[in-house]
Parts: structure tokens; C-alpha cells; sequence
């Protein structure tokens, strides 16, 4: 079946460490997505027509173009036209994050407009000032709408690591490629054994992540 | 009896529109005032300046002594002492039905949560529904909801309960376990201002019944004489509107 390659050498570790490095990746830019992207949606709250204009083109931007593209211009492009030296590892990290904002300012823009004015008006007329109302009523609301959604986008951006590998990142994919290059003479088969380990391996990142979000959401329906 | 809320001549227009023009209204401390009128003619706007929650052009709104400005430092702490409930549920849907009633005493007024927590389960007694105390509002009927909603303004100890349609968006049969609650409010001696389009409760529960249309107050007096014989056309017209003859 293939999987025997996997007890050679310290394969193991290896596609272990590939999957930190995705990990790495996507946790570093979650962060940075859920800061920024707080900021962003509360700004286009607002209604400044310049802000919601530029907001609008960047949302348009990320969604339409592939992750792929994005990695590509900002690795390569970056080093000639900018005369940058990114990391692959950077670039990345930038890449991912320059999508996380846009997701994130979206699902708060979104949570924000989806409570009620009548939410502030009962707030304030039970003597609540604006930055009470904020703190004990809609903060507490927008965070139990918006953590189900935010943890769905982590495991989203670690299934889309896989991408990083074409910009040379050491990823679990890739070393799983590398098990299977290195041992194709000795085990024709490994293509099916190492992909499978590195599906499982998704798999295990993934979905406890997955099933949190999905318990959350249930505890807070309310 | 004392004065408790004086409104003078206030003005109320969205951009160009006039809503109500130098309209006045005292309040006694203790006296059930009901507000009837065609839709639109600016009774839930009126309520809602009383509030604070709209800003009037022209004109002053003095409660106890002190002046209800949106703009003012201390609006918040004036707004304490008024309790409004909406026609659509407020309740706040992340928390459970006691700490929808104790959050606003324990983190304005400082409660003992212990305490706030007593008084609300009273209070629960009261209108029916102590075993719903941890419930969220989702698993409550509307009628259930507006009791709480009373309730949650009660908790704040007001001066004053404003009540703007709350039965409007309620099935027939809950607005009956509404009104009983406010019914026995009104019997306790409760200032409220209510405006309503239920017109046997404006009679059993009014003091005083007003009149408005076109921004402007038309009739007022006292539940009879309002009821049995209106002295503008204009009021025995939409009073009229209410009943229903069988033609044979």
C-alpha cells in the first residue's frame, strides 16, 4: 500500500514538520487578519464613502483573485519590481493575511450591521452610555456571532498552505512529494500510503478546529 | 399632586418634515396618561423625544426638576429614571431572562447582584414567569418577552414607565397577559405615559386619555367623557373606526 515508507528514516518527522510549518503559516496570519480585520470592519461601520469604496475594491480583489496568483506576485513580483528579498515564508504570511483582513472586516462589517437599532435604543434608555452599551451589549453579541465564523477561516487558510509549496516552502505536501521522489524505486506504491498520511494528518489539524466552531455556535445560538 | 414631567412646547421635524409643533403635556407623579391617534400622527416620536432617543428642535422636557437634553453630560443617569418599553422585543438575546433584568441595576445603579437578583425574581413572580428565569429570549412567546421587557425597566426603579405600542406586534391572545401586567402597574400607582391602539385597555387603565393627530393634540379628558362623548369630529370619527355594526 505504501505506507511502509513511512517507517524509513525519520519520515515521520518530516511530514510532522511540514504540517508546523503550514500551521505556523496560517496561525501567524489568523492573528494578524482577526487585528486587522477588526479594525477595518468598524471602520467601514462608518459609512465614509471613501472608506466603504476602497473597502469594497480590496473585498472584490481577494475574492476574485487565486491565492495562487497573489503568493506568485507578491513572491516574484516583489523581488524584481520592488528589488525585495522576501522569504518565502513572509510572503506568505502576507499573502494570507492580505485575505484574512478582507474575510474578517467583512464578518464584523457584517455582525455590526445585523443588530438591531432597537439593541442601542433599549440600551439607552435603561441608562447605559455608549461605551457600556458597547461592552455589555453588542460587543458580547458580534463575538458570539463572529468566533464560529473566524475558526472556520483558520482551518480554510490551512488547507489553502498547500499552495505555499509552489514558492518553494517545505510544507507537508511537498516533503510528502520528496518521501515519495526519494523511495520510487524501492516502493512504487508510496504515492498512495505518503498522500493518504498527509490527508489524515489535514484531517487531524482540521477538524477538532472544525468541531469547536461548530460546538461554539451551538452554545450560542441564543 | 406634584409635577413630575413637564413638557413645553417642544418641535420635533425630520429634515423638512414637521412631525409636532409646540406641543405640551404635564405629567402628574401617579396619573396613567394614554395617547391614541391615527398612525403617523406623531405619538411614538413624541414618547421617544421624552426619551432622548430623538432630539427636538424647539422647547424644553423637564423631568423632576431637571432637563432631558441628548446632548447633556448626565444623559445617561436621567434616562435611569425613565423605563420605556418597545413594540418590538428588545430583550438583549445573548443573556438569559434574570441577567437580562440584573445586568443594568448591577452595572449602573451598583447593585448587590445578589439582591438584584431577589428583586427580579419578585418581580417574575409577579407577571408569571419565575420558571423562566434561565430561559433565553428566544424560547419565550412575545407576550412572554414584553412582560420581561416591563419587568427589565421596573428593575431600574423609574420615575416614569413609557410604553409605546407594546402589544402592537403581539397574537390577540397574548396582548391580554400584557395589559393585565400593566393594569396592575397603573393599580399600584405607576406615572405612566402610554400609547396604544387598544382602546377598551385605554379605558380601563387611563387617567387621563389624549387625542393626537397631525402632530398637534386634538381632544383630551378624562376616560369617560373621552370614550362616551368626544367633543371633536375628528375624535368620534376615528373612535368610530373601531366599531363594527352587523347589517342584516
Amino acid at each position: 500500500m505504501g505506507f511502509e515508507v513511512l517507517l524509513k528514516g525519520n519520515n515521520v518527522a518530516r511530514l510532522l514538520g511540514g504540517l508546523l510549518a503550514a500551521l505556523r503559516i496560517s496561525l501567524v496570519s489568523v492573528v494578524i487578519s482577526i487585528i486587522l480585520g477588526v479594525l477595518l470592519g468598524v471602520l467601514v461601520t462608518l459609512r465614509r464613502p471613501v472608506i466603504t469604496a476602497i473597502y469594497r475594491i480590496y473585498l472584490e480583489t481577494v475574492r476574485i483573485m487565486p491565492q495562487l496568483v497573489l503568493l506568485f506576485i507578491v513572491f516574484f513580483g516583489s523581488t524584481k519590481a520592488l528589488g525585495l528579498n522576501l522569504s518565502a515564508e513572509s510572503a506568505s504570511i502576507i499573502v494570507f493575511s492580505f485575505w484574512g483582513t478582507a474575510e474578517m472586516a467583512d464578518l464584523v462589517r457584517g455582525s455590526l450591521a445585523a443588530i438591531p437599532v432597537i439593541q442601542y435604543e433599549s440600551a439607552a434608555s435603561l441608562g447605559f452610555d455608549q461605551v457600556q452599551t458597547y461592552r455589555y451589549i453588542i460587543v458580547p453579541q458580534i463575538v458570539r456571532r463572529m468566533i464560529p465564523l473566524s475558526i472556520n477561516l483558520i482551518t480554510r487558510m490551512i488547507k489553502t498552505t498547500s499552495l505555499v509549496m509552489m514558492i518553494g516552502i517545505v510544507e507537508v505536501l511537498k516533503v510528502g512529494q520528496q518521501i515519495i521522489e526519494a523511495n520510487r524505486k524501492s516502493s512504487p506504491n508510496a504515492a498512495f500510503g505518503v498522500f493518504a498520511t498527509v490527508f489524515i494528518l489535514y484531517f487531524l489539524a482540521c477538524f477538532p478546529i472544525s468541531r469547536f466552531a461548530g460546538y461554539l455556535e451551538k452554545k450560542w445560538e441564543n | 399632586m406634584e409635577t413630575i414631567l413637564e413638557v413645553k412646547n417642544i418641535s420635533k421635524s425630520f429634515d423638512d418634515i414637521m412631525v409636532f409643533e409646540n406641543l405640551s403635556l404635564t405629567v402628574k407623579k401617579g396619573e396613567v396618561v394614554v395617547i391614541v391617534g391615527p398612525s403617523g400622527c406623531g405619538k411614538s416620536t413624541f414618547l421617544r423625544c421624552i426619551n432622548a432617543l430623538e432630539r427636538i428642535q424647539e422647547g424644553e422636557i423637564v423631568l423632576d426638576g431637571e432637563s432631558i437634553d441628548p446632548a447633556a453630560k448626565n444623559l445617561s443617569r436621567i434616562r435611569e429614571k425613565i423605563g420605556m418599553v418597545f413594540q418590538s422585543y428588545d430583550l438583549f438575546p445573548h443573556l438569559t431572562i434574570l441577567q437580562n433584568l440584573t445586568l443594568a441595576p448591577v452595572k449602573i445603579r451598583r447593585t448587590n447582584r445578589r439582591d438584584a437578583e431577589k428583586e427580579a425574581l419578585e418581580f417574575l413572580d409577579r407577571v408569571g414567569l419565575s420558571n423562566k428565569k434561565d430561559s433565553y429570549p428566544r424560547q419565550l412567546s412575545g407576550g412572554q418577552k414584553q412582560r420581561v421587557a416591563i419587568v427589565r425597566a421596573l428593575m431600574m426603579h423609574p420615575e416614569i414607565l413609557l410604553l409605546d405600542e407594546i402589544t402592537a406586534a403581539l397574537d390577540p391572545e397574548m396582548v391580554r397577559e400584557v395589559l393585565d401586567v400593566v393594569l396592575d402597574l397603573a393599580r399600584e400607582g405607576r406615572t405612566m405615559i402610554v400609547v396604544t391602539h387598544e382602546m377598551q385597555f385605554a379605558r380601563a387603565v387611563a387617567d387621563r386619555m389624549i387625542f393626537m393627530d397631525g402632530g398637534r393634540i386634538v381632544e383630551e379628558g378624562n376616560a369617560v367623557e373621552f370614550f362616551d362623548a368626544p367633543k371633536t369630529d375628528r375624535l368620534r370619527k376615528f373612535l368610530h373606526s373601531f366599531d363594527y355594526e352587523r347589517r342584516e
